[in-house]
């Protein structure tokens, strides 16, 4: 008895101690999907620190009994989902809702960028990193190039504008970082700013649904994207250097990423580029050289609810131009189309001399976002752009050192972007933007301002829907509406605003009042409202094949250069008008593409048919007279046009160390209102790669490219006859007149090398213009003066760390 | 985490605008009212002064608002005699600054990067360049104009801007870029 007494109290006694303990809560739970709410079933949970397991039943619905309090560390796991860890401190019975993701292609945009497009439904092209360090010492404007249907306004050879389907400029959006650049069009040679060794990717989406980014794509556009990393400890880097006979300059790019498990990461990149002189097969290009200075950096969080990403982007470009193009006046002109070689020839220099254009663009980004449960995802970002443009010309005395054209274009966005995707088929997107954008002519060129001094406003929102229609065919729509008011202060001679433009009784509310001589100061305002649409399909077959139907309806507002203009450009002598009663121009654009995705034999066929009213172009004129002598007038005129063409791409695996890619394209400009062809339409073109690739042996790879151009026999006819004093009789000015076909062929060999523990070390080299071809291209702006560049060696060392 | 989160992210918003705005705020100091279009570097005036002793005859071109805007006007105070000898002197100015600039002084300055050059349809008139630059070679503000028989014609008067120095005297074989190029109808009687 007194046993059983003492063991009683001793059983109390561990009942008690046992409920002091407390262990006898209930962790009870529900897994569903961040997603759509729906719940997951057969998750698994476990209770780390106690090694005990649970498994969500039919409802989702998981329990473990009889749990102390104190601290819990659970992770969650499910099938094709990213596990889960969290940590609760239990200090009652408890219910708690954890939420999985399990949509495999929202984890991919988390984790590793994936290969899928940017638009699902858009006829794109992508160029990959791999590529894109081929052309690192090279401009984007060249790498672009590499795509079936892109093709560039060059101003010598480092001034490269891209043009999609023949449309450059404005007419194309240029999106660096999710950033809407702003520098390249208020003239032929304001190339794009942007060091391609910053980027990862280039898609170039020739398609219609641009809707998100502006109402203007009427060319396209093309989308460069940073790297997203993974969500891990690491440092890694790279290191790249190029070198070049021609020119004998090259390139050095170094990157440094820091990630960490806990979703934050950096990333630091600087390149520095230099060019002397380059040479066309027969001469030296005397003073066409080039500096270039390129830094970025970024950091941010990643996690897959939340996160942020800051940039900031600073390129520094000096582009020496061609001598021999700075011309005095038509006569001058004639010559230079006569004489087959450039009238300044020096020897080789790495000076960069007048003329020359120095460049600088600040770009600053910020992103945040942030992803509601069963709903979507809301981005806004904030961005700005400081883009310093000076050019220098050849000028007496004290002037020398002065630009002849200094503007500043300062660009303020704020937009946002809002991503419903809780259900499976229907995808949402919409937004809005509000953009600022300041134009200051510095003043001290001692010039008239070629863009006057302006503010603009810029008010836009969209919405786009993706719909699965069913396992093989997704709809794209869009619409956007955008508002634009543009507000500007400029100088005009009286003559020209009573007599030459009429515009005295056009625009009599722009008159100031004041009168400086012969000069009159006005505020010509505008505004716009645009609408946009777009309508993508996409239907995909059996063997890889999908069919993509993209219609779009684009809106451009005519841009400052269009309606202010006003003054010489030296380099191609000729001065430039922009006219006050240019409207809005309107694109409406269809384009097909049959596609089979394959690397046994895949093709893209893209037939596309624009038409565009109100299409603003820059034509010869007529001629001007001044001190100088004559002077070919450009005037912005607007027309009807009508572009059709074809894109062909095809690629074959011929063995299994094989394999051939060709591209062609083929393109019909037309001008309608005058029925003649429209001025600088890229010509026909086609290019052939054979590869030789074998991973076992250092992943060798050897590449021979042809690249054919063939004359454009499609151009408007606006030569002239001109007086010319010395000779005393009329001179014929062939301005029109292309060069003929020519074709450039180029080789390509790479190695790589495991060097050391974690890092490899690639080696490229190549040769361009491996014949050393003579030939000049007419979409180059500096083509009546020289050829353009000869053979090139260059090779390329790759470290990555 | 979400808190410290979201508060970075404000204040890197902050400052990335602060500092937008500072860029706009330092690089708006010219963004004055009245700085544009001012201090032009124009030559709105030629003028070639041909004198022999009290026969002084201007042939003058201006275009006071440059580029664009009304066409330049030319003056010929008068005909040329036959059979004389004047000296030429070419003079260009600005004339939209007040007092005009002399920009023959500039040219004079950088006489090794400039060249005058003279012809004329009239074939009884001969032009030759009186004066060097700093190299020895023919510049060409200074020049003497003889003439012969009557007749009547042009004259044009051509400035270029890094010519080849020394060239065989023509201006289609000089090269560089054309800075004046006028043209005079004159008349010998």
């Amino acid at each position: 008895m007194t046993k059983l007494f003492w063991f009683c109290v001793f059983a109390v006694c561990i009942v008690t101690n046992t409920i002091a303990q407390d262990c006898v809560y209930t962790f009870k739970g529900k897994i569903t999907d961040f997603h759509d709410n729906t719940t997951i079933i057969d998750a698994s949970v476990h209770i780390i620190n106690l090694n005990k397991y649970a498994t969500t039943n039919e409802k989702g619905v998981f329990e473990f009994t009889n749990l102390c309090s104190g601290k819990l560390i659970i992770e969650v796991k499910h099938v094709a989902c990213e596990p889960k860890r969290i940590t609760i401190n239990l200090t009652k019975n408890l219910f708690k809702e954890i939420l999985l993701e399990h949509h495999l292609e929202e984890l991919n945009e988390v984790v590793v960028n994936s290969n899928i497009k940017t638009e699902v439904t858009s006829i794109e092209q992508s160029i990959k990193k791999n590529v894109i360090e081929r052309f690192t010492d090279k401009s984007l404007g060249d790498a672009l190039k590499t795509i079936s249907g892109v093709s560039s306004l060059n101003t010598g050879n480092s001034i490269v504008k891209p043009m999609i389907h023949g449309l450059h400029s404005s007419r194309l959006l240029l999106i660096s970082n999710n950033v809407r650049m702003f520098d390249q069009e208020w003239g032929d040679e304001h190339a794009p700013n942007i060091d391609i060794n910053a980027s990862d990717r280039i898609d170039v989406i020739k398609g219609a649904n641009t809707l998100k980014f502006g109402s203007d794509a009427i060319g396209g556009m093309i989308f460069i994207k940073p790297k997203k990393y993974a969500i891990k400890d690491s440092l890694f880097g790279s290191s790249l250097l190029s070198f070049n006979s021609n020119g004998l300059g090259g390139n050095i790019n170094s990157e440094i990423i820091k990630t960490y498990k806990s979703g934050f990461y950096g990333k630091l990149q600087m390149s520095y580029k230099q060019f002397g002189d380059f040479n066309a097969p027969n001469y030296n290009l005397t003073n066409s050289g080039l500096k270039s200075l390129n830094s970025s950096f970024r950091f941010g969080y990643n996690s897959f609810e939340e996160g942020f990403d800051a940039y900031y982007s600073y390129v520094n470009n000096e582009f020496a131009i061609l001598q021999s193009s700075h011309i005095g006046n038509v006569n001058d002109l004639v010559e230079a189309i006569n004489n087959k070689e450039p009238r300044v020839l020096d020897g080789f220099s790495y000076t960069i001399n007048n003329p020359r254009q120095s460049i600088e663009h600040h770009l600053g980004k910020v992103e945040a976002y942030k992803r509601f449960k069963g709903f979507g995802k809301l981005t806004v970002q904030y961005d700005f752009q400081i883009n310093r443009r000076k050019e220098f010309d050849l000028r007496r005395g004290e002037l020398k050192n002065t630009p002849v054209i200094d503007l500043r274009l300062f660009t303020n966005s704020l937009q946002s972007d809002l991503q419903i995707d809780y259900t499976d088929n229907l995808k949402i997107n919409t937004g809005i933007l509000a953009r600022y954008q300041q134009n200051d002519a510095v003043s001290g060129t001692g010039t008239r301002a070629l863009i006057p001094d302006f503010d603009k406003y810029e008010f836009g929102f969209y919405t786009i829907a993706n719909y699965n229609l069913n396992e093989t065919t997704e709809i794209n729509a869009g619409l956007r509406y955008d508002y634009s008011s543009i507000k500007a202060r400029k100088w005009y001679n009286v003559s020209d605003w009573n007599t030459t433009y009429n515009y005295d009784t056009l625009f009599p509310e722009f008159e100031t009042g004041t009168i400086d001589g012969t000069r009159i100061l006005t505020n010509p305002e505008f505004s716009f409202h645009n609408i946009s649409t777009s309508l993508g399909l996409v239907k995909k077959f059996e063997n890889n094949l999908s069919l993509l139907f993209n219609y779009g309806l684009a809106s451009r507002v005519p841009n400052p250069s269009e309606l202010f203009s006003d003054g010489l450009h030296h380099s191609a002598a000729r001065i430039e008008t922009g006219l006050l009663t240019i409207d809005k121009e309107i694109a409406n654009k269809f384009a097909v593409s049959l596609e089979r995705n394959n690397d046994r034999f895949g093709f893209v066929i893209s037939p596309y048919f624009k038409s565009i009213n109100n299409f603003v172009q820059l034509i010869p004129t007529g001629i001007t007279t001044t001190i100088r002598g004559a002077f070919p007038v450009w005037e912005y005129n607007q027309v009807n046009a009508q572009l059709f063409g074809i894109d062909i791409d095809v690629n074959k695996r011929i063995s299994n160390h094989f394999n051939y890619k060709g591209s062609f394209s083929w393109l019909k400009g037309t001008n309608t209102t005058n029925d003649i062809p429209l001025i600088h339409m890229p010509a026909t073109n086609f290019s052939n790669r054979i590869s030789y690739i074998n991973d076992d042996l250092n992943q060798l790879s050897i590449n021979l490219t042809q690249k054919t151009i063939l004359q454009q026999n499609r151009y408007p006819n606006y030569n002239f006859n001109t007086f010319n004093a010395i000779q005393q009789q009329n001179v014929f000015v062939d301005i029109s007149s292309t060069p003929p076909t020519y074709s450039l062929f180029g080789l390509n060999t790479s190695v790589v090398f495991k060097a050391f523990n974690k890092g490899s070390i690639k080696l490229d080299f190549t040769i361009e213009n491996l014949f050393n071809v003579s030939y000049r291209e007419h979409l180059n702006r500096l083509r009546y003066f020289a050829d353009e560049v000869g053979r090139n060696f260059n090779l390329k060392i790759k470290i990555n760390y | 985490m979400k808190n410290i989160n979201t508060i970075k992210t404000i204040k890197l918003l902050a400052i990335l605008f602060i500092s937008a705005l500072t860029f706009t705020a330092c690089t708006g100091d010219d963004h004055d009212d009245d700085d544009h279009d001012h201090g032009e570097e124009l030559i709105t005036t030629v003028t070639y002064t041909l004198t022999n002793g009290n026969d002084v005859v201007t042939l003058t071109f201006l275009d006071l608002d440059g580029e664009g805007g009304n066409a330049g006007t030319y003056t010929i105070s008068g005909p040329l005699t036959a059979k004389t000898t004047y000296r030429g002197v070419i003079k260009l100015e600005n004339a939209t600054e007040s007092p005009a600039e002399d920009i023959t002084a500039e040219v004079k300055a950088e006489g090794d990067e400039h060249e005058f050059f003279y012809t004329s349809g009239v074939s009884s008139i001969t032009i030759a360049k009186t004066d060097k630059d700093g190299n020895g070679n023919p510049l060409g503000i200074e020049t003497t104009l003889s003439t012969a028989a009557a007749g009547s014609g042009t004259i044009t008067v051509i400035l270029k801007h890094e010519p080849t120095k020394p060239n065989d005297g023509s201006s289609s074989n000089a090269g560089g870029s054309t800075d004046v190029e006028v043209t005079f109808n004159v008349t010998v009687q």
